[in-house]
């Protein structure tokens, strides 16, 4: 690492600045895209596609709420309303305009949903420059609540008494993306799209301010930062990647009802952030991927070895019921036991590795 | 702005009074801090300096009387705003991003230099990093100043206290202030850190000609570099001038024996 310390030329500042200061990194993402975009589409069964595409979309909206919980320190117990807000959004557009026969595209609902998603976000957020930590908490609870009820009161919005909206498949100049493989690679798209994002929010200015503020809130007032104005960016672009995660689902699931945004999603989100690692990208990833696939590995494993030792008929509420379990446990092991989530762990290996075989 | 003496003065606090519950912090207090010069402010302990310099950065609001700077008054501005207008300030209890590394710090420092967006900031390749490279090379600049070359990606909370509070001047610097608040900088360090402090001080208002307003309780540094003195006791100024006139006032004399009984 010596290279990094000592350049003084601007080349070489722009690598440091780099997200991946070494080859290995750059030849390990091009590996990882091979890898997602193209083997396991052919590869992979319907089913594991299925849940790949589900930690696609997770990881989308985990981002969104890292960014307002790990990066800038404000917590949000709403986040699943604003996936509401940007479902019910998307669905109203796509299925009440047409264009030319066809629904709405969804490269104009997906941003329309974010936008929707982002100024209601704002709204939220203003209580941010009052009340901190629990306080807060409850404000974003009481969002959940009245977002939800609203869309449940509002035929205008819910589509009726059912609250739910159905719509087309996602469609691309006349390709329709029925198969899983092709819903798959249309969520990854913006899995993809969100994790360049994030990553570049948090190196730039605006993710320095917003770690300022989470770090020392008085600090940040005197080297400039308009601490109420950049909470509300950060409410803001939370939002915004949840009503684009809302718009996913939708399009993944075919229906915008307002089920899918209930608070448990809520704290299916915190888990992930808080299991990942607070205020880290790749723990937000490892976080998704974690959340979404452990009642899946819960549910094979007590498949295979639950009928040894109960009634089978008892096996999918026991499932149910293992799933909770684990999630309020690891909450509370990682809160408690690595506050730093996944990410440590990993950071962990990897600066094993970085060093290897020259351990010092 | 002309004064009467013929100075040009960068900062003009006029009359500022704040009360804290029965404790007057500060009492019809004035001083005119000249343009490119080292202005210290010195008092016994409470005498109200930090209170001063807490409402010219504007996190207390004086309760009577008016602050200006380059002729302008910044009364009720946020400390934000006053940053925002080139006031730069450290603190008595160092107030660094602890998490965050020298070379953050300092980046963060030039927040106000620097323009990127939130909707520029997710795309980064182009503007965004012509940006963070130009003014990384500013930081670089002044972690040479400095001497904080080996630190760069050191966390700020690790290292020495000294070393701590260089990395606090180097970060109200990076924002490239007109007026400079020091809150005792040199406190708590030992005579090789404080000759360095002392010596970055005097550069940084010969070199980049910054005002700079500097509380120290340090009378032999306080006495040798200053240009002038205001002194303060129980939230009264009692005496400024310049270091020979401060030395020799009898109310000064005073106070400090009077402190020190
Ligand atoms: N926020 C506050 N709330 C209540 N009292 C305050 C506050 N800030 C300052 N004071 C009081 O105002 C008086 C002046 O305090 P100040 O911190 O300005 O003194 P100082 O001259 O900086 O002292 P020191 O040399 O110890 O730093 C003290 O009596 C202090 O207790
Ligand atoms: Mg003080």
């Amino acid at each position: 690492m010596f290279h990094r310390e000592c350049g003084y030329y601007k080349t070489s500042y722009q690598g440091d600045q780099a997200i991946l200061p070494f080859p290995i990194a750059k030849q390990a993402i091009f590996g990882l895209l091979l890898l997602f975009l193209i083997v396991i589409p052919f590869f992979a069964n319907e089913y594991y596609l299925s849940q790949l595409s589900l930690v696609a979309i997770a990881v989308v909206g985990a981002l969104g709420l890292n960014i307002l919980l790990g990066y800038t320190g404000q917590i949000s117990i709403g986040h699943a309303a604003f996936m509401s807000v940007g479902a019910y959004t998307a669905a109203n557009l796509v299925t009440r305009i047409e264009i030319g026969g066809e629904q709405l595209p969804f490269f104009l609902a997906l941003p329309a949903g974010g936008i929707m998603a982002a100024l209601i976000g704002l709204v939220v957020g203003i209580p941010s420059l009052r009340v901190k930590g629990l306080y807060l908490a409850i404000a974003t609870l009481a969002a959940q609540f009245i977002i939800e009820w609203i869309i449940n009161h509002t035929p205008a919005i819910s589509g009726g008494a059912a609250a739910a909206i159905e719509v087309d498949r996602p469609a691309l100049f006349g390709w329709v993306m029925n198969e899983q493989w092709e819903l798959y690679l249309f969520v990854m798209f913006f899995a993809i799209l969100a994790i360049m994002a994030a990553t570049n929010l948090v190196r730039s200015r605006v993710g320095r301010a917003l770690v300022a503020i989470r770090d020392q809130d008085i600090a940040a007032e005197i080297i400039g930062i308009n601490v109420f104005k950049y909470k509300l960016y950060a409410f803001a672009i939370s939002s915004f990647f949840a009503g684009v995660t809302g718009v996913l689902y939708m399009y993944y699931f075919s229906i915008a009802t307002y089920e899918q945004f209930q608070i448990v999603v809520s704290i299916d989100f915190l888990a992930m952030c808080i299991i990942g690692g607070l205020g880290s990208i790749v723990g937000t990833i490892f976080g998704a991927f974690f959340i979404i696939m452990l009642p899946v590995v819960i549910r094979i494993v007590m498949e295979s070895f639950g009928p040894y030792f109960m009634d089978p008929s008892y096996l999918p509420q026991v499932i149910g019921q293992l799933r909770l379990i684990f999630f309020g446990g690891l909450i509370m092991v990682f809160l408690i036991v690595e506050p730093e989530g996944l990410n440590r762990l990993w950071q962990n290996i990897r600066n094993y590795f970085r060093v290897w075989p020259f351990s010092y | 702005m002309a004064e009467p003496n013929g100075h040009d003065s960068i900062l003009s606090v006029r009359g500022v009074s704040k009360n804290f519950g029965g404790v007057r912090a500060n009492n019809d207090v004035s001083i005119e801090v000249p343009r490119g010069k080292i202005f210290a402010i010195i008092g016994p302990n409470g005498a109200g300096k930090t209170s001063l310099l807490n409402m010219i950065s504007g996190f207390y609001v004086p309760d009577a009387g008016e602050i200006a700077f380059e002729g302008k008054s910044i009364n009720g501005l946020k400390p934000n705003e006053i940053a925002e207008h080139g006031i730069g300030r450290t603190f008595q209890n160092i107030a660094l991003f602890r998490g965050m590394n020298v070379l953050q710090n300092m980046m963060l420092g030039r927040h106000v230099l620097m323009k990127t967006g939130v909707l520029s900031s997710f795309v980064y390749w182009g503007k965004t990093q012509r940006e963070e490279v130009a003014h990384r090379e500013k930081v670089e600049e002044l972690i040479d100043f400095l001497r904080l070359n080996d630190l760069r990606k050191a966390p700020t909370g690790e290292l020495a206290y000294g070393l701590q509070k260089r990395v606090e001047l180097g970060r109200a610097l990076a924002a490239e202030p007109e007026l400079l608040l020091l809150d005792e900088p040199m406190a708590g360090m030992n005579q090789e850190e404080k000759e360095d402090m002392v010596r970055y001080v005097l550069d940084i208002a010969e070199q980049r000609g910054t005002t700079i307003v500097l509380i120290e309780h340090d009378m032999g540094v306080v006495m040798d570099i200053s240009d002038r003195i205001a002194v303060l006791d129980q939230g009264e100024k009692i005496a400024d001038g310049t270091p020979d006139e401060v030395r020799a006032n009898p109310r000064v004399i005073e106070a400090y024996l009077g402190a020190d009984h």
